[in-house]
């Protein structure tokens, strides 16, 4: 510890050491860093490299679990092009992330913009739409059931009030992924607190100058605060996207797939191959291709990010 | 601003002023009761599933199959709560819930605040590109490691126990790491500088003085620790397989399928599930919305 103070009045002229020469207090620091984040290394270790390594190895063969894994090669891959279950799954989740995200941000923007507009209850209304987010999705799929059943739902009431036809809505393929859509929606709270944020981080002074500049509201609206607020769209966005590719339990609950599989979501599509029909190749193989499709994604939000996400502002 | 849009037309200038100030205001007015209706619609909205959960737990069988349906209980039935209680092992349940999220919780907490420090409060070579890649793994879908990780827990012999449940909390996560990581970035670096010539070394820095200065970060990962461990629906479906064993999230499911599904019942233990995480977040409503905001921004 004698060199402490030597140090600290030394790292001011740091920079003009050569970039290559380890100081001893460097190299100290180096094993000291490396010991605190030694927990993230173990479990990035184990949680994501050795999974993509096995998964990636797994799916080159036929494993039930119980017997030693057969050599298939791409057999797998081949036969989930041809699987029209497959290709249903995939359908089912891009029609439920078409929905549930755009509407999501939607809702949650509005829900912000008008909890941003100097309400002085704000605090109720904030504690109020966060409320459902809290709630498992287990317990929210079991109310859903009730709300939209046939004969006593109060959804079917309220249709049968202005006159139309009752329906059982997860009964149909596609009123039921739209009943889940729906049922997304009461987890908008999250996302519009994330927006509120962000519409908190904006400038006052900026509309004012758009005012007297003679900007409508409008312009405003998307000059000012659209611009500046897509930190927290791209945010939204992601964890929508994510959450959206990996609908799961809605479904396991809810639907159980059906009818005619017209709720299997490629999660549960993934998860009955492995753990009901024990084909854990094919399973792995499916994990693959979900995975490459969420490397492309991030490859793609990171591009998207470069052009048009504005990080001045928010701090 | 590049439009160049007229100011408005100087003819009205003598008599504008008093007159668009009330039109103004009018329209501020108006503008507030629209934001508050829309405001307090979707907050109904947003609540109404919750309220007809409770309603549902309140009535009676035969009120059950009324149509329409009730919008308020005819007799609040609260011996639903004792019937759904004793309808499956709830208190077991509620114990196993219980002791899995508070050992996660421990663990998230200790992990990620170590792994933060080294991220944010210890200068070494590579650490920004090292972090970069904590970035990129949010990035990686969950699902591909279910399979791998399913197979590494059952040669280690743990299914079947509350370990693979718990263990990974231990080993940090990306998210709560960036989280953590922008509130310690935060503190004055004078404040470790002069722990150093102190002579305290790191680990006491970081528990003595760091982390009593990041509290409100440090509950907010608690927080989010606990509410996804509560509700986690997939780790207990998968590798808790004991009737015992299981958590409230699977328990109430053998409840549906084994009573042809009642629903008071139902609702009323859900409402039971629910009811820790409203007693949480009414206590810590500030860090959670702390913690919502904190992660989202760069």
């Amino acid at each position: 510890m004698t060199a402490t103070t030597e140090a600290t009045g030394a790292r001011r002229t740091a920079p003009s050491r050569p970039r290559t020469a380890w100081s001893p207090r460097e190299k100290s620091n180096l094993t000291k860093g490396l010991l605190f984040i030694s927990p993230w290394i173990v479990g990035t270790l184990a949680f994501v490299v050795f999974p993509i390594i096995y998964s990636v190895a797994i799916s080159l063969t036929k494993y039930s679990g119980m017997q030693s894994p057969q050599w298939l090669g791409l057999g797998n891959y081949t036969r989930m092009f041809k699987d029209p279950v497959m290709w249903t799954s995939i359908y089912n989740t891009l029609f439920y992330s078409g929905w549930a995200v755009p509407i999501g941000l939607i809702v949650a923007l509005l829900l912000a913009l008008a909890m941003n507009r100097n309400v002085r209850e704000v605090a109720f209304y904030r504690t109020a739409l966060y409320i459902p987010s809290l709630a498992p999705i287990f317990a929210l799929s079991f109310i859903f059931i009730v709300l939209v059943n046939p004969g006593t739902g109060i959804a079917n009431q309220i249709i049968s009030l202005f006159g139309g036809e009752q329906r059982d809505f997860l009964g149909e393929p596609t009123t039921a992924k739209l009943v889940i859509v729906a049922m997304a929606q009461l987890g908008a709270g999250n996302a519009a607190l994330i927006f509120l944020a962000g519409l908190n981080n904006i400038p006052q002074t900026l509309y004012e100058a758009a005012r007297i500049d003679g900007a409508s509201a409008f312009q405003s609206f998307t000059r000012i605060t659209l611009p500046l607020l897509t930190p927290a769209i791209l945010f939204n966005l992601i964890t929508g996207i994510s959450g959206g590719l990996q609908v799961f339990t809605q479904a396991y609950i809810m639907t159980r797939g059906g009818p005619n599989n017209g709720t299997l979501f490629y999660m549960l599509y993934l998860y009955r191959n492995a753990f009901s029909y024990a084909n854990l190749g094919y399973a792995s193989a499916l994990a693959i291709l979900l995975f490459l499709a969420g490397v492309v994604l991030a490859l793609l939000v990171y591009q998207v990010s470069r052009r048009f996400v504005n990080y001045e502002i928010s701090a | 601003m590049t439009t160049h849009t007229e100011v408005p037309v100087s003819g009205q200038r003598g008599a504008g002023p008093v007159a668009t100030r009330r039109e103004g205001q009018a329209r501020k007015l108006w503008d507030k009761i629209a934001v508050r209706i829309f405001l307090v619609a979707m907050s109904a909205i947003f609540l109404l599933p919750l309220y007809w959960m409770f309603a549902t737990s309140l009535k009676s069988n035969e009120e059950l199959g009324i149509t329409p349906p009730t919008l308020i209980p005819e007799s609040w039935k609260w011996s639903n709560y004792v019937d759904a209680f004793q309808a499956f092992p709830f208190a077991t349940y509620f114990g196993n819930s219980f002791l899995i999220t508070i050992l996660s919780v421990i663990g998230s907490v200790i992990s990620n605040v170590i792994v933060a420090y080294g991220f944010s409060c210890i200068e070494w070579r590579g650490r920004d590109k090292v972090f970069y890649l904590v970035l990129a793994t949010l990035f990686i879908p969950f699902p591909i490691a279910i399979i791998p990780t399913f197979d590494l827990f059952a040669w280690l012999g743990w299914i079947n126990t509350y370990l693979p449940l718990v263990v990974p909390h231990f080993l940090a996560s990306a998210f709560f790491i960036f989280l953590l990581r922008q509130f310690l970035l935060q503190v004055p670096r004078e404040h470790l500088d002069a722990a150093r010539i102190d002579g305290a070394n790191e680990w006491q820095i970081l528990w003595r003085v760091v982390f009593p200065m990041a509290r409100p970060a440090v509950a907010a990962v608690a927080i989010f620790t606990a509410v996804g461990s509560w509700n986690d629906f997939l780790g207990p479906l998968l590798y808790l397989q004991d009737e015992t064993k299981q958590t409230l999230a699977i328990g109430i499911q053998s409840f549906r399928t084994s009573h042809d599904i009642q629903f008071n019942l139902l609702m009323a233990a859900s409402l039971m599930i629910l009811l820790p995480l409203l007693i949480l977040f009414f206590a810590a409503q500030k860090y959670f919305i702390r913690g919502i905001t904190l992660g989202s921004f760069k």
